[in-house]
């Protein structure tokens, strides 16, 4: 009896992903679906907060008034993105504060591209750019998954994301059409973050351990490595119309596939930064961890004081 | 030149200083909060303290491009912001002090809403149009970060037994700065005196009251009145401010004269 009942809710959740209906926090789910989008929106939302590290190292020193503004705005949006994004992955009754130990025990992961410094003003344009750009690659394929309240988190976080992919572009402009020793750092904030950018999609499609699993359950959309080429033709133009050059000696463009062939990431640094052995893996989360310990005070201030109001107005109601 | 020009020109130079030490406070003030980003107790905290800092850097953009247009010599927002040394800077010495902890910069910010909310109020009925209008967009901004820090205020005075000691050695640390925000010179009596620039002394008086009865709900006392350091406006600094303007001008001082 109960497993006839368990059949007949597999087959409802296999027909609604199958009709492209969005599965909702109250429907029935398999445990493992529940898992994975957990996992994935918990992964996410670390990425945007920790994401705020690298360009928040920047906003003392940016440039001009306006730029510094600029940059102030864009990181408010991704500590915006980081709330939806718990929020929606609050529906499946893992609390924020969960998430965030599970985070300090390096037991949630965020995007490895954030291991990497922002050593100079181009690194503005150049994360804004790629990182932002292949982020939006990704994200725009995730408006359609399955998961109900990830695919409107990703809704309305793509329509600021391309603002920012945007202003770092413009960043990156500048700086090529500027004097020699601009252009150099734009060159050079090239340099350093294209190959992070592509491997932010993740491993080839065949060592991906989740992605044929997610694509049934249509939580992803288009594998690591589709993505990754629609990433690579639609920047390599971008970089050719202001001047700079991609650090890729096997980047040329095929006519017969239609897209750009490129070489080979460095699959070793790549599991070197995942695995916790990046640049600036462990300042990133120590950062995180000091800012939550120094704050503790202050939330149980917070609900200190928020529990005595409620005590007075209970003794004032009565 | 006859001695009306000179005296109008004088006048003018007198207007283009004042907008320039209004958007010291707000540059030094909105870079000091900006450096929560990342660091605050909780997200919707880093957002909102970056939010203030926004409108902070905002106020200094308008306010310095505008001594940048009145004095006609060609300087930007960004000259005028980038290419002065500490002794140039006329900012209120309250605002260039380190964040410290959320106390500190709660302390802060709360006595500075509450100033500011009187002094825009009072900047919207400027005779001059560009500083009244700047008024009135900063006088929203302010009431509302007003709300915000006197909630705060509640929330760390009658909170736990750490976060009222915090705060409270918070404000004892930083009251002596708060002298000078009352306190005006020759220059600018002479621009009170012609409805340019507010009254600061007038404002002393309603400020007192406001900060004192939200400090007795939080169960906080008033700091002793005593000590008081000054000089912001005459260009006499702490340390911090050589540090702040070494972060905040290192682009424009290690690639001059560069567009960005």
């Amino acid at each position: 009896m109960q497993e006839k009942e368990h059949e007949r809710r597999q087959q409802e959740f296999d027909a609604k992903v199958a009709n492209e209906e969005r599965i909702e926090p109250k429907d029935w789910m398999p445990h493992d679906y529940r898992k994975t989008v957990l996992r994935q929106m918990s992964q996410h939302a670390h990425s945007e907060v920790i994401g705020m590290q690298p360009e928040g190292n920047w906003i003392t020193r940016a440039p001009t008034l306006r730029r510094k503004a600029i940059l102030l705005a864009k990181i408010q949006d991704e500590a915006g993105h980081g709330l939806y994004l718990y929020s929606a992955a609050e529906t499946l009754g893992t609390s924020r504060e969960d998430m965030i130990a599970a985070l300090h025990l390096g037991k949630a992961k965020y995007a490895s591209i954030f291991n990497y410094p922002a050593l100079t003003w181009a690194d503005m344009g150049a994360i804004g750019w790629l990182v932002d750009g292949a982020a939006i690659v990704n994200q725009v394929s995730l408006q359609r998954t399955s998961y109900g309240p990830y695919s409107r988190a990703m809704i309305r976080i793509c329509k600021e994301e391309s603002f920012h992919q945007r202003q770092g572009y413009q960043i990156m402009l500048v700086l090529a059409r500027g004097s020699a020793e601009q252009k150099a750092l734009a060159q050079d904030a090239l340099d350093r973050w294209w190959w992070p950018s592509l491997m932010m999609f993740g491993p080839h499609d065949a060592e991906s351990a989740h992605t044929a699993k997610s694509m049934q359950w249509k939580l992803k959309r288009e594998s690591n490595d589709r993505l990754r080429q629609k990433f690579v033709d639609q920047t390599v133009p971008q970089a050719e119309c202001i001047g700079l050059k991609m650090p890729d000696p096997d980047l040329s463009w095929n006519e017969d596939r239609g897209h750009y062939d490129f070489g080979e990431i460095d699959w070793d640094e790549f599991w070197q930064v995942v695995s916790g052995n990046g640049p600036c893996n462990r300042q990133r989360l120590a950062h995180h961890i000091k800012a939550q310990q120094d704050g503790a005070w202050v939330r149980e201030a917070m609900h200190a004081y928020q529990e005595k109001q409620q005590a007075r107005s209970a003794r004032s109601a009565a | 030149m006859n001695s009306k020009a000179n005296k109008q020109d004088a006048n003018k130079q007198d207007i283009v200083n004042y907008a320039i030490a209004l958007g010291d406070d707000s540059l030094t003030l909105g870079h000091r909060l900006s450096e929560w980003s990342s660091n605050a107790p909780f997200l919707e905290e880093d957002l909102a303290l970056t939010n203030v800092a926004l409108d902070f850097i905002g106020r200094a953009m308008m306010f310095y491009s505008y001594a940048g247009e009145a004095e006609g010599a060609g300087r930007s927002e960004d000259d005028i912001a980038y290419l002065r040394d500490c002794r140039q800077y006329r900012n209120l010495l309250i605002c260039e002090l380190p964040i410290g902890d959320f106390a500190d910069t709660m302390a802060r910010q709360f006595l500075i809403d509450v100033y500011d909310v009187g002094f825009y109020t009072e900047l919207m009925q400027s005779v001059d149009e560009t500083l009244a209008a700047i008024a009135a967009k900063a006088i929203k901004e302010s009431r509302y970060h007003l709300r915000r820090s006197e909630q705060w205020i509640k929330r760390l005075g009658d909170g736990t037994g750490e976060s009222h000691d915090r705060i409270q050695r918070a404000f004892n640390d930083v009251w002596g700065y708060t002298h000078e925000l009352f306190e005006v010179d020759k220059i600018e009596e002479s621009l009170i005196n012609q409805g340019i620039a507010v009254d600061r002394p007038a404002l002393k008086t309603d400020w007192e009251r406001c900060v004192q009865s939200v400090l007795n709900e939080a169960t906080l006392d008033t700091p002793d009145g005593q000590w008081s350091i000054r000089g912001g406006r005459a260009g006499l600094h702490t340390e911090h401010l050589g540090y702040l303007l070494a972060e905040l001008q290192f682009m424009q001082r290690a690639y001059p004269g560069l567009e960005w």
